[in-house]
């Protein structure tokens, strides 16, 4: 079975419904405070690490800043020894947030993108239509559009000309906010923070290693779904396949 | 040596954008400065500079300005001394992090921020002076060729340590004046004690008899402790020939239903229900009204966070899963400044209501619980006075470790300890709220903030020893801080005894009357056996969470306080929680008589469209798209329904992912009636509050209430006739439907005084204002049911009877707006359970047996706004012929009564349907693509199309 690492603690709070989802799709899950990691050192001994939405640090000095230094002082050798394996990283929202700032992405190594206050200048708890750009990713394999919430104050995505062309070369852009199955192209509320090139999530040059702002494990039952009431909703959740293709990807 | 980093955003800067909507000056600047109280070598100043700076995006300067090229005017805003700071504590803990030691107990961060602007002096001090709120931020405003940096905001308190005996041996007159005023210390009155000359024997008798004086501590307890709102002693009162409306009606009600569903009623933080075999579900209601008056962000911010810890400390403690929300504001258009005192202006309502809505959203999302139902009500009389209701839904299993989850006792031996944030000046005596607190170079404050991590890092903690049984009792630090935590817990055991100079604290200084009485927030006591102590302090560490033992729980029928050697409380503890005399009030009836105005004729479509724009009609969308109701992935029945996205008067929620098992809730909240008749506001409010939970699928018997009356003026007695006429509207509407109360608060003292800008004096009550909140179980999500039109072809049925029942109506006052002339009317809705009780069993068949599209139960701006609702978030129209009634079009589309549901079927449903609600259901139109149009005796009165309907439903807020 696969073995599933979900961080919490120090204000991570979508560790349970992230641990439900992977459970959902046939992993065997770990949810493990960040201290008693770093007592255990137990990295090795799974095949999926998980960074979880949350507020860590309550995104004071800055929305994943805090947590990333913490990790980076604490453990930044195991993570850079997980990641070079043949092995799965996920960080969802502010996870996504501590990631980057922590430079496990786009490359491992260097913080090179950032993920900072929304246009609207406003926290936005709202539902997505997503449109899979890249085939990369291994999370989003077989997958081509979806929708999903976000919830957040600070994910609009910015990276300076040069990063952003490599990206796109590399095929490293794997979810972008759409609308009608067209490219939101920066409209509010289909990009729900002014994101550039409507980037919602990448993943690293290898596919493995994948952050994005919205909530998967938010939509892995019809019932989460906004218009599920009055026959709209007998849809597969979404969310669901992104957990499975990770589990598919060790079997 | 202090360390100044500033910190800009290389890339526009979008919070920029709601700091330009308040200064007609040009914003082109602004910086974050974390000031570092902290020798530190210029390595490890560029280490703590590369932590907190993000490389793409921002740049920071070291002791320096870090200014634009260009600007005329600087503004900087920081905290006054003692103000809880999170900011400056994520920093420490970066700086310490990174540095890899922790700080020495005189080293500090402080943070605040800068704004370039772009204007004049006078645009720059305006906009500082709204920005910053006096009572606990300070500013600086410099112009470009004079820079200058705030002062370090050092505590400092006269480090008084001493404790005082009370001499009470004095006259009548003089004890009166004590128990109003509070006792004087060398810089003044510590503030009020709020007890008035009964009470005050009471005590002067009870240490007669001891043969000694009080000590300050003691005294400063007993008033805690006694206080209204601890004891709700006015609740408790004899008023006329109710023993106690408290106990007579709210409690009373649920003694006669005897309900099954309770658990846990009244006795704990929250009140518990069953939820199923193996969990059970609480919930409490808290209002934060008079902090949120005086800083409505803290007071927001620490209301929300303190309900959540009346979860934790129900029985073992419950995990807080749902939050919800309820704000009375002023009308935020009103800019008529009112003063609290000489030069001490009242906050406005529009900056109330903002730091309000931030404040719980702050609380709410930061700890990661959805924040999914509340509702949005305004009223001039909530101009200096806001109600602010805060609620929290907690879960838990029914047995933990082999015991009931919901019992708890601390017994003799066990260990008091202390867990969560370290105790300051914070929130002492803050109710009261002297002037003293007010200047400028004040040693600390009593408007607190809340620190959302700190509590979140200790929920996850204490749930985790919960869950392995490390402790036997909880509860929660929230009036009166550890004085009535630990005595309430005393009881348990019957006795304490405290060394209170344990007490981890903030800062040096505090004398020992203030730890034991200070609200600081984030703190819970609980009650930890001997041979569990090691385990439970060790797991505490590991999770980075502060636990001081600070006592242990005896059985000598006393609660003993020391201060080092020095015993600074001795009391028995059936004085200190049953010593209060009871209160005695007469009440007289006052019933008035309004105006009603004269009927229109003619179209009612601009009516119509005027009334969704009204306050309490239109859209609140901008609050629930900002608080999170997605996390945890629960959420069923969302705050926005339909494509329409348009608010819903109920919400469900799955606790348990892998179960379709839901939580519903609503609230009912009618102050409007309550001018003409308190009875109505309190029956409608029940009435609302449980049929919006039947209409999304929830069942009678499976339902129960929340009572929180916020009062005014409780010392006239037509305020108490209108109480004791409320709470009777409770027992007797709660008793004939079956739903008992099981928990609730109230606050007795909303009330403003103050002057207006020529310096009369004003008095300003609220309306009396009881909100009513349900909780009910639905067994199977799948058939629960949202209010938007799902298709064209769908008859609409009116369920329930329409009566002419304008009277306090939002469409009333909205008449009495348009005629300039009071004129409510008096016909308030009237509740008739009997005729209802069937009813509602009927609807939950009929939505449990899948009959019907959409429900919508019609409360403010009746059937037309419920119309209007449908069908904007269905995002279809309507053809409604209302010839089947004989009363008047305008009286059918917006008289408020009760007891009704507006609701679709499928045509190939009909006959199903109409063979189960036989009468009570009249076929009144269907669903249509085209406009809402509305017929009454061949007379087309409303005629619209959808997207008019939905500009007019959403206009207000758009914006905000």
């Amino acid at each position: 079975m696969v073995n599933v690492l979900i961080l919490a603690g120090y204000g991570i709070n979508c560790e349970q419904e992230t641990a439900y989802a992977f459970a959902k799709a046939g992993a065997h899950t770990t949810v493990m405070h960040l201290n008693d990691v770093l007592e255990t050192r137990c990295f090795p001994e799974y095949q999926v690490l998980v960074f979880p939405g949350g507020f860590s640090y309550g995104d004071d000095t800055g929305s994943g800043k805090a947590l990333a230094n913490r990790l980076r002082n604490t453990c930044w050798q195991e993570l850079c020894d997980f990641v070079s394996k043949d092995k799965l990283v996920i960080g969802i929202c502010n996870g996504f947030q501590v990631m980057t700032c922590l430079g496990l992405l786009p490359s491992l190594g260097t913080c090179s993108v950032a993920l900072t206050h929304n246009t609207s200048a406003r926290y936005e708890c709202r539902w997505v239509e997503l449109a899979v750009t890249s085939d990369k990713c291994v999370f989003t394999r077989g997958v081509n559009g979806l929708e999903l919430p976000v919830a957040h104050g600070e994910g609009r995505f910015y990276a300076q000309e040069s990063v952003l062309k490599q990206l796109k070369q590399n095929g490293q852009i794997v979810l972008r906010y759409a609308h009608g199955g067209m490219p939101a192209q920066g409209v509010f509320p289909f990009n729900p923070n002014g994101s550039l090139d409507d980037i919602a999530g990448i993943c690293d040059s290898s596919g493995r290693i994948f952050g994005l702002m919205p909530h998967p494990e938010r939509y892995v039952a019809m019932t989460q779904y906004p218009l599920w009431c009055g026959g709209d909703g007998k849809r597969e959740p979404y969310g669901l396949q992104l957990f499975r293709n990770a589990v598919e990807y060790f079997s | 040596m202090a360390h100044r980093i500033e910190r800009a955003s290389m890339i526009p800067d979008t919070r920029f954008s709601l700091l330009q909507k308040k200064t007609p000056a040009t914003i082109v600047g602004l910086t974050d400065i974390y000031t570092i109280d902290k020798t530190l070598s210029g390595s490890d100043l560029e280490k703590c500079v590369q932590s907190l700076t993000h490389p793409i995006t921002e740049k920071s300067v070291v002791d320096a300005y870090h200014m634009p090229p260009a600007f005329d005017w600087a503004v900087e805003i920081g905290f006054l001394p003692g103000v809880t700071d999170n900011v400056a504590a994520t920093v420490r803990r970066t700086v310490e992090d990174c540095l890899g030691k922790p700080f020495a107990c005189n080293e500090r961060v402080y943070t605040s921020q800068r704004l370039y602007l772009i204007g004049s002096e006078q645009d720059a001090r305006t906009l500082a002076q709204l920005l910053a709120n006096p009572l606990i931020q300070r500013f600086s405003v410099w112009a470009h060729d004079h820079p200058q940096s705030l002062p370090l905001p050092l505590v400092a308190l006269d480090m008084n340590n001493v404790v005082t005996k009370i001499d009470l041996g004095i006259p009548d007159e003089d004890l009166a004046q004590l128990g109003m005023a509070g006792i004087i210390d060398q810089s003044g009155s510590r503030g009020p004690l709020a007890l008035d000359l009964p009470s005050m024997k009471a005590i002067q008798c009870y240490f007669h008899r001891q043969n000694r004086q009080p000590t300050d501590v003691e005294l400063e307890a007993i008033a805690q402790t006694w206080s209204e709102h601890c004891k709700h002693r006015l609740f408790s009162a004899r008023i006329d020939d109710v023993d106690g409306l408290y106990q007579t009606y709210i409690k009373g009600a649920t003694r006669k239903i005897a309900s099954p569903l309770c658990v846990s009623v009244f006795t704990d933080n929250s009140g518990a229900i069953i939820f199923d075999d193996t969990y059970l579900v609480t919930h409490k209601v808290e209002t934060h009204n008079s902090p949120s008056a005086l800083g409505p962000f803290g007071g927001a911010v620490t209301g929300i966070v303190g309900v959540n810890r009346d979860a934790l400390g129900f029985g073992k403690g419950a995990k807080p899963i749902i939050n919800t929300y309820g704000f009375c504001f002023g009308l935020p258009e009103d800019k008529q400044q009112l003063f609290r005192a000489q030069n001490m202006p009242a906050i406005l309502p529009q900056q109330i209501m903002e730091g309000v809505i931030e404040g719980v959203r702050a609380g709410g999302n930061c700890s990661g619980i959805p924040t999914p139902q509340g509702f949005m009500l305004f009223d001039v009389r909530y101009k200096a006075k806001p109600l602010v209701f805060v609620g929290t839904v907690g879960f838990m299993p029914r047995i933990m470790n082999g015991q009931p989850s919901h019992e708890k006792k601390a017994i003799q031996g066990d260990s008091i300890v202390m867990v969560g944030g370290r105790v300051g000046a914070d929130g002492i005596h803050g109710a009261t709220f002297s002037s003293q607190a007010l200047h400028a170079g004040s040693p600390a404050t009593a408007v607190q903030i809340g620190d959302p991590i700190t509590q979140k890092k200790m929920t996850d903690a204490l749930l985790e020893a919960r869950d392995k049984g490390l402790y036997q009792s909880i509860t929660d630090n929230g009036a009166g801080g550890l004085s009535c935590s630990v005595a309430e817990m005393a009881r348990e055991s019957n006795g304490c005894t405290v060394e209170l100079d344990k007490v981890p604290t903030k800062y040096p200084g505090l004398a020992p009357w203030q730890l034991w009485i200070s609200e600081s927030q984030e703190r819970m006591t609980l009650a930890v056996p001997p041979k569990k102590k090691e385990e439970f302090l060790s797991l505490m560490q590991r999770r980075g969470v502060e636990a001081t033992v600070i006592g242990t729980f005896t059985s000598s029928g006393k609660c003993i306080v020391a201060y080092g050697r020095e015993q600074v409380m001795d009391i028995d503890l059936d004085f200190l929680h049953d010593g209060a005399p009871k209160l005695q009030r007469q009440s007289t009836s006052s019933v008035v008589t309004h105006e009603t105005p004269p009927p229109m004729q003619g179209s009612l479509t601009e009516q119509l469209l005027q009334l969704l724009g009204r306050h309490n009609v239109c859209s609140r969308e901008f609050i629930s798209v900002q608080y999170d109701h997605e996390v945890q992935g629960g959420s069923v029945i969302k705050p926005l329904q339909g494509a329409g996205r348009v608010n819903g008067d109920a919400t469900v929620t799955r606790p348990l992912l892998d179960s379709y098992k839901g939580i519903a809730l609503s609230q009912g909240v009618f102050p409007s009636y309550g001018d003409i008749d308190p009875y109505a506001m309190a029956s409608c409010a029940i009435d609302a509050a449980i049929r919006n939970i039947i209409a999304v699928g929830g069942r009678l018997d499976r339902i129960a209430l929340l009572d929180n009356f916020c009062w005014c003026s409780p010392d006239e007695p037509e305020r108490l006739w209108q109480l004791k006429r409320a709470a009777l509207a409770c027992y007797e509407t709660a008793v004939a439907y079956g739903t008992p109360f099981i928990s609730g608060k109230d606050s007795m003292f909303n009330d403003f005084r103050g002057y207006d800008d020529q310096g009369n004096p004003v008095k300003l009550s609220i309306p009396p204002t009881l909100l009513i909140s349900s909780l009910g179980i639905v067994d199977d999500v799948h058939q629960c049911v949202t209010m938007d039109f799902k298709r064209p072809g769908d008859r609409l049925y009116l369920v329930g009877k329409t009566d002419d029942e304008s009277g306090g109506s939002e469409y009333n006052r909205m008449r009495s707006e348009q005629l300039g002339k009071q004129c409510l009317g008096n016909n308030v809705p009237l509740v008739h359970c009997q005729t209802n009780l069937p009813i509602y069993r009927l609807m939950h068949d009929a939505i449990a047996h899948g009959l019907l599209s959409s429900v919508h139960a019609p409360g403010i701006g009746g059937l037309a706004v419920s119309l209007t609702k449908c069908a904007v978030a269905g995002q279809l129209g309507a053809l409604v012929d209302l010839s089947a009634y004989d009363l008047p079009a305008e009286k059918l589309l917006f008289s408020e009564s009760a007891g009704r549901f507006l609701v679709t079927v499928p045509s190939t449903k009909c006959k199903d349907f109409e063979e189960l609600l036989q009468e009570h259901a009249v076929l009144i139109g269907y669903v249509t693509n085209g406009p809402v149009a509305v017929y009454h005796d061949a007379i087309r009165f409303v005629d619209t199309d959808v997207a008019r309907l939905e500009q007019a439903y959403k206009a207000r807020f758009a914006s905000w």
